[in-house]
């Protein structure tokens, strides 16, 4: 019997895939393809303070083994999602990650405080590593100092663990990955997408409105293995991995870079059906590499 | 909506740059007219949205025009080969109650054709007005004629048709219009709307295809806004802003 199941602060997953923020909406739609209880967790779209419409279109460009996005977290305000989201996620017997965003230090806060009241919501994932955003996003991300600082007013306004995510947009991220955890942070959740471009040769323009947009998808995925592996040897908090899983056996990569956990990201738009495929796929992945557990398999990649 | 795999029966070229794929699929039988399913074409990672030129028992058919390295891949692909499908997704265009004015511009044709074909059955008359910009890219004036479209053509050029844009050819051709159902380049959009009430269809870069990405959104009047895969492709003239 091969045991998928993994404990994390506020997390109690049955297994370690969840669909990552901004690529799941709330769940809805997915929900019209599959039972979403059967997803270790749901990482929602980014709840900001107020209702924001994004950046103007086109906001997607296809890449070589991946997409740009330039969305701008478009979202209704957090007292939109407490309504209208939550009452209808509290159906499903599967955790829920908040992502949270805002273009100042008090807007992280002002988005906490009001989902504290939410007992839908398990543990909350700050978003300081959206590329695509002028204020906030990668902005604090980007910068040890300001990192710790909003992870810290985050932490103290938090009823809940706060996971950190960060942005893979920097040249040493395991002193980001250290500063954040030294602030208070739970966990890691890593990498957000990496900043990329797309030009149209035949206008000579950027394909996207917003001119750059983060890059996902499995063209990232050895960077994200990279930079898990370094933040895992790092810190003492677990990480979520995140960065371009398409397949089972990226999950055991993700598990031995040392991630608990992981999330799927742009492969839901390729496949809708990724995550539960990824979910049945597993135990024999395991099975096939001598395993018995996802838990045992975290950091085997530096483990002594 | 569902993923099928579907063995490709026939992909080929029926005018410049523009090609006719068939696919044997029990996913038509699910299809309204201006929906649309998505490809997974090999080789690249988002699925190529592209509209239903006809939906059959056991059939699908789609026309798409080469647009970048994706379609190109897609024009190459033979028959008996399988590609991954994903729909039917979207909106599509309502089946009124009325005649119907159809009015296309260049690959935004197709979605017009399994339109006219529901409106001719349930009994109602359906002039369609279709602009190209040349004759070698005019495609559907036969296959509407035969379901039984009052069809007029215009051609930028003068090649086919009038010279000039669908809205000229209209009023050169004394079409009388009333309700008009639409799919086409934005410009063409823009006239159609500023002119005349009906149903338009857009077409965006989108990723997810479900409404969940919020890739391809577009703004409403009051503000709100839309997704054009979800709940679109077809809206109402006036509900969002072109």
């Amino acid at each position: 019997m091969i045991d998928l199941s993994v404990s994390l602060p506020g997390l109690e997953l049955k297994n370690p895939i969840i669909p990552a923020s901004g690529c799941f909406g709330f769940g809805r739609e997915f929900a019209e393809l599959y039972d979403l209880n059967l997803l270790g967790g749901i990482a929602i779209k980014s709840a900001t303070p107020e209702d924001r419409f994004g950046n103007p279109t086109p906001r997607i460009a296809e890449t070589p083994a991946g997409m740009l996005n330039a969305i701008g977290l478009q979202n209704h305000g957090v007292d939109y999602i407490m309504d209208h989201e939550l009452p209808w996620l509290a159906q499903f017997d599967t955790p829920i990650l908040a992502n949270v965003a805002a273009s100042t230090e008090e807007g992280y806060v002002e988005v906490i405080r009001k989902l504290n009241a939410s007992p839908v919501i398990k543990a909350y994932e700050l978003n300081i590593s959206c590329p695509n955003v002028k204020h906030g996003g990668a902005a604090l991300g980007t910068n040890p100092e300001l990192a710790a600082r909003v992870t810290r007013m985050a932490c103290e306004a938090a009823e809940k663990p706060v996971y950190v995510k960060l942005s893979p947009n920097v040249t040493d991220i395991a002193a980001i990955a250290k500063a954040v955890e030294a602030a208070g942070a739970d966990g890691l959740v890593l990498i957000n997408t990496l900043l990329g471009m797309r030009i149209d040769l035949r206008t000579g323009k950027p394909v996207l409105a917003n001119q750059t947009g983060g890059l996902s998808g499995p063209a990232i995925r050895p960077v994200a293995v990279r930079m898990v592996w370094q933040c895992a040897q790092a810190v003492n908090i677990p990480i979520i991995g995140v960065g371009g899983i398409e397949r089972a056996e990226d999950v055991l990569e993700f598990l031995y870079a040392g991630a608990s956990a992981v999330e799927v990201g742009a492969r839901n738009f390729a496949d809708p059906y990724a995550c539960p495929k990824i979910i049945s796929a597993l135990p024999d992945v395991l099975t096939k590499y001598g395993l018995t557990s996802v838990r045992e398999a975290t950091g085997r990649s530096f483990r002594k | 909506m569902r993923t099928a795999a579907a063995v490709i029966v026939s992909n080929e070229m029926i005018a410049r740059d523009i090609y006719r794929m068939v696919l044997k699929t029990d996913l038509g039988q699910e299809v309204t007219c201006g929906q649309f399913v998505q490809v997974a074409v090999p080789g690249y990672f988002l699925r190529r949205p592209i509209s239903v030129h006809r939906a059959y028992e056991d059939k699908l058919s789609l026309i798409y025009r080469i647009a970048g390295d994706g379609t190109r891949t897609m024009s190459t692909l033979k028959a008996g080969e399988t590609v991954d499908l994903f729909g039917p997704l979207g909106s599509g265009f309502p089946l009124l109650d009325e005649d119907v004015t159809l009015i296309g511009g260049g690959v935004g044709v197709p979605p017009l054709v399994e339109t006219a074909f529901r409106y001719i059955q349930a009994g109602y008359r359906v002039t369609a007005v279709l602009g190209f910009s040349d004759k070698d890219v005019l495609i559907c004036r036969d296959e509407l004629e035969e379901l039984g479209c009052q069809v007029v053509i215009a051609t930028m050029d003068g090649s086919a048709g009038y010279q000039g844009t669908v809205l000229d050819a209209i009023e050169q051709a004394d079409v009388p219009v009333k309700t008009v159902l639409a799919c086409g380049p934005l410009p063409m959009l823009k006239a159609v709307a500023a002119r005349y009430d009906g149903y338009i269809s857009l077409e965006e870069r989108m990723a997810c295809g479900i409404g969940a990405c919020m890739g391809c959104v577009i703004r409403t009047p009051d503000g709100d806004s839309r997704r054009i895969c979800k709940d679109g492709p077809v809206f109402r003239i006036g509900e969002v802003e072109l």
